[in-house]
């Protein structure tokens, strides 16, 4: 589930050099219209609300909660929700409702460091190998596929666990998965800038401005890129989900974060042994773990909505 | 009638023209129910086709000739599309009531259409010939080589160079006029007695034009079919139309014979569309245009629905409907001062 | 065509190539004694040591190694685990569980997946419609593995409909609870594709143009826009199954079966590098080869792409 990066382009980018598709529409810049649309979606508001809360949460936990993630009851371990400890406590005694509201942190930084690195990293090379072409692009294609031939979360797995004993600390681990997610889920972001970049290119003002004599960087910065993101813009968002659900996995296989570090993917790696007796202690991490990759991934279809009113 | 669809009579239909009468459209309707409102596309169309006799319906988008060639053909999405009244009699029969499978069997044998754009209304991903060959082995439950050799005499026949090696060719490796011959092929298959053809030059190059309109006339004087010609473009009708129905905002505002219409229109929208051609005897002249745009479907004017765009318009006309009367001997108008037009 | 298929296959070199150095640089610099346990309780000897390290190269710089890996690799020698079992011997057995987990996992995707999204796309807005769009939401978002966990609990220990934990040989029967787990992520992907191209293609031109023919509204769905539908979605299934294989790792540890994945991870707590190497590398191959397969598949369904 953890590889809907590597699959978002995958079936729509040999599409792209399909040859007369009648009025390829250019990809719309960021326009009027779009905001528009996104500001009556539903869709759009219900997500937006969603990730405000968890974003807040991860921010601020304090704010909703007063107990300690961290602070062990033993004699109540297992116990099930209460007026006490809403959703239950675990096996160590520790306040489910508590660790689920610290464990948001982990997942929102790794979701928007990943994010953000895959798309400047996968951008700009994407846009390298387009912009290009010839043999530059033949060199920064080969590269992309080398990286892009390793399943996403197997390539993870293996990173992880060869940096297993270096980057020990909260944010050294943090920093670890986003750099595992980064190196493995870029090639995919490429692919797709570059395959975006290629249908702005042969545009007539993209042609004018070369000939007026704009440097390259110029063009790229303000005529490519602006032209070009709008899938980037979708897809990453979409990713961003996936990328929490990554972290979630590779946390549940035990060579993601690990204890001390409050994290959703850790919980339900130390509670699916009681899935049977104490089910509410695997049920409360899912259901926010999901319910974030859920977000964003509605998020993400309200952005290509807005943007493609084709596809609705 | 028992089993209308399966028999065939000597002349390859399944009806016969009642004195040469093939089409009767009568007070058609058309709506289209969408979330911001309803959309009155056709509001009223009457008309006929007789054997041998081109009809051009006249419109500018929106007007609603297409989507009156749509609800002849049957291919209309209902919903959104709905018809709340009229007939369209085929042969005596009401296509509108009709039995979904009868009038599949009509589609195709009997009526056929031809579209705009020719390449996206051919399966990209199927060779042409067997596009063609489909309405064979459909309609005439004809074997694969069989119903390909028709497909190759069919192209032959609409002047496809080198057509028996290109029957297995895809659509996306013909040029835009050889793409609509091939449309045109698979229209007349089946030796319909009506043939629709929706602006089927337009998306063509003016020579590649010509060779079309040309080749339609063609075959509608060999097999004497019944042909539809919708346009928006007076030029592109004038030789191959025998009558000529301009339709305005869901309304026929006018009907006449072609030559008739051309000397002397009897509706300010028509003589407004024929200023508005370009004229080599008026060199230096400024084109006339007619000022504003066609209304909104969903809020059409009251009153006669050109008026805010006619320069003739009195109080009458924004308050009372103008009906299609009779203003002269073979000569319909939908105007209320129909007779002062045609006397200007 | 044919030099189309030589040159992908020339550009697959240098990428194989790459790919392996990734993982091979990414294994060999797993923490830990290589060595470690290969003496029963006791640390080993200094001479032993010395003798493995010289044996399996660890003394020479890594592009060295990779060099002399390569070499051995080219002779069809995948090297031996750490039990001394050629790694070639293994995986032969463990490729044939997790291709079988795989290619089900595939067979659920392309029917459940393609049905729902026909279901979906031809009644769009109506109750089925949103029924898939919810639901393929819902398995969306749910981790594959608390879905894989508590599909285990409920439909097997609870019901008893599937078994719970596969055996060794990994039969078509107890696969099939974890190969629909594997594969429930593709599934909703493949049955929104579905329904987003078929309902695009159901207003298309051509399928106007097929109606107008008179042609079965059955005829009209099922070939005409249906064929146009799966090309996009064939050519994910077949880049999918890459995925499927990557993502084999976590269903089969929660079903323990012993396919590569399980080898994989296995291979990866006991710091067994040889076994890793050469389980990852074989799966890339695969994986390029069906991309290549997929590719030369999508010219084949789609005549406007060409090859040439």
């Amino acid at each position: 589930m953890t590889d809907t990066s590597v699959r978002q382009d995958s079936p729509t980018a040999p599409q792209q050099s399909a040859p007369e598709g009648g009025d390829a529409a250019p990809a719309r810049s960021l326009g009027a219209d779009a905001r528009r649309q996104l500001a009556r979606s539903p869709l759009f508001w219900v997500s937006a609300a969603l990730i405000s809360v968890f974003v807040l949460m991860a921010i601020w936990p304090s704010l909703f909660t007063t107990v300690s993630p961290n602070e062990s009851i033993l004699r109540e371990s297992r116990s099930l929700p209460s007026s006490d400890a809403w959703f239950g406590r675990d096996f160590q005694g520790y306040d489910i409702y508590s660790r689920v509201i610290y464990g948001a942190r982990a997942s929102i930084l790794v979701g928007i460091f990943t994010t953000t690195f895959t798309v400047l990293v996968g951008g700009m090379i994407g846009t390298l190998a387009a912009y290009n072409g010839g043999w530059i692009d033949g060199i920064i294609s080969r590269i992309t596929d080398m990286f892009f031939a390793v399943p996403f979360i197997l390539g993870a797995i293996l990173f992880m666990s060869a940096l297993a004993d270096s980057f020990t600390s909260y944010f050294g681990v943090i920093f670890k998965v986003v750099l595992a997610l980064t190196i493995f889920g870029w090639p995919s972001l490429a692919r797709l800038m570059r395959s975006s970049v290629l249908t702005v290119l042969p545009n007539d003002y993209i042609r004018a401005t070369k000939a007026l004599g704009a440097s390259p960087w110029r063009i790229i910065r303000s005529h490519i890129i602006p032209n070009a993101m709008g899938p980037m813009i979708v897809v990453a968002t979409i990713n961003l989900g996936a990328y929490i659900a990554a972290e979630a996995t590779l946390s549940f296989l035990g060579i993601g974060l690990t204890p001390p570090v409050v994290s959703w993917g850790v919980m339900i790696n130390d509670s699916i042994v009681g899935l049977r007796t104490t089910p509410h202690m695997i049920l409360f991490p899912s259901l926010f773990l999901s319910l974030t990759v859920l977000a964003f991934i509605m998020l993400g279809d309200a952005v290509r909505d807005a943007f493609d009113p084709k596809s609705r | 009638m028992t089993d209308t669809t399966t028999k065939t009579k000597p002349s390859g239909h399944t009806y016969e023209p009642v004195d040469g009468r093939l089409l009767d459209v009568e007070d058609l309707h058309v709506e289209f129910h969408t979330e911001e409102g309803v959309a009155r596309a056709i509001n009223g169309v009457s008309f006929h086709l007789d054997q041998g006799e081109s009809l051009a319906i006249l419109g500018e988008s929106g007007s609603g000739k297409s989507v009156t060639a749509q609800a002849i053909m049957g291919i209309l999405d209902m919903p959104p599309a709905v018809i709340p009244q009229g007939s369209i009699r085929y042969c005596g029969q009401d296509l509108l009531t009709m039995p979904d499978e009868q009038r599949r069997h009509v589609r195709g044998p009997e009526i056929s259409i031809i579209f705009q754009d020719a390449l996206s209304s051919l399966n990209p991903v199927f060779p042409v010939g067997w596009q063609i060959a489909e309405m064979f082995r459909t309609h005439r439950g004809m074997n694969k080589s069989d119903a390909l050799d028709q497909a190759v005499r069919l192209m032959e026949r609409v002047q496809i160079p080198a057509a028996r090696d290109r029957v297995k060719a895809y659509p996306h490796q013909f040029s835009g006029g050889m793409r609509q011959r091939i449309m045109i092929a698979m229209a007349i298959a089946l030796d319909p007695a009506v043939l629709i053809a929706d602006e089927p030059t337009t998306a063509l190059d003016v020579t590649v034009q010509a060779q079309i309109m040309s080749l339609l006339q063609e075959l509608q004087e060999e097999r004497q079919m019944g042909l539809i010609l919708i346009t928006h473009d007076l030029g592109v009708v004038a030789d191959v139309a025998d009558r000529i129905a301009v339709m305005y905002a869901g309304r026929l505002v006018e009907k006449a014979n072609v030559d008739e219409l051309y000397a002397s229109p009897a509706h300010p929208y028509t003589r407004g569309l024929l200023e508005s051609i370009p004229r080599l005897d008026q060199k230096g002249q400024t084109l006339a245009a007619i000022g504003g745009l066609p209304p909104n479907l969903m809020r059409i004017p009251p009153g006669c629905a050109f008026n805010p765009r006619c320069r003739m318009a009195r109080d009458v006309c924004r308050t009372d409907v103008p009906p299609l009367r009779e203003v002269a001997p073979g000569r319909l108008s939908a105007c209320h001062f129909a007779e002062e037009v045609l006397d200007a | 065509m044919s030099k189309y298929v030589v040159r992908r296959l020339l550009q697959m070199i240098p990428v194989i190539l790459g790919t392996m150095f990734l993982i091979f640089a990414m294994v060999f610099a797993l923490p830990g004694d290589p060595t470690a346990g290969k003496c029963g309780e006791r640390p080993c000897s200094e001479a032993y040591i010395a003798k493995y390290y010289e044996e399996n190269n660890l003394n020479d710089p890594l592009p060295l190694r990779y060099v002399k890996y390569l070499g051995q690799v080219a002779q069809g020698d995948l090297g031996e685990n750490q039990y001394e079992v050629p790694v070639a011997q293994d995986l032969e057995q463990r490729y044939q569980v997790t291709g079988k987990l795989a290619l089900m996992a595939v067979g659920f995707e392309v029917v459940i997946g393609i049905a729902a999204g026909i279901l979906s796309g031809m009644r769009k807005g109506r109750f089925v419609d949103n029924l898939v769009l919810v639901s393929t939401l819902v398995v969306i978002s749910i981790p594959i593995f608390v879905i894989g966990a508590v599909g285990q609990y409920f439909l097997g220990v609870r019901l008893g409909w599937f078994p719970v934990t596969v055996s060794g040989d990994a039969t078509v029967y107890q696969l099939l609870l974890p190969a629909m787990v594997l594969g429930s992520l593709s599934i909703a992907y493949v049955a929104r594709l579905t329904r987003t191209n078929l309902s695009e293609n159901l207003r298309s031109d051509y399928v106007r143009t097929a109606t107008a023919k008179g042609l079965t509204r059955s005829r009209t769905v099922g070939l005409h826009a249906l064929r146009n539908s799966m090309i996009p979605v064939v050519t994910f299934v077949g880049y999918d199954f890459g995925a499927l294989l990557g993502g084999a790792i976590v269903t089969e540890r929660i079903f323990n079966i012993q396919g590569v994945g399980g080898y994989i991870f296995r291979g990866i707590q006991t710091r067994d590098g040889v076994a890793v190497v050469g389980a990852v590398t074989a799966l890339v191959i695969v994986y390029l080869f069906v991309n290549l397969l997929v590719d030369l598949l999508y010219g084949f369904l789609d005549p406007r792409i060409s090859h040439d």
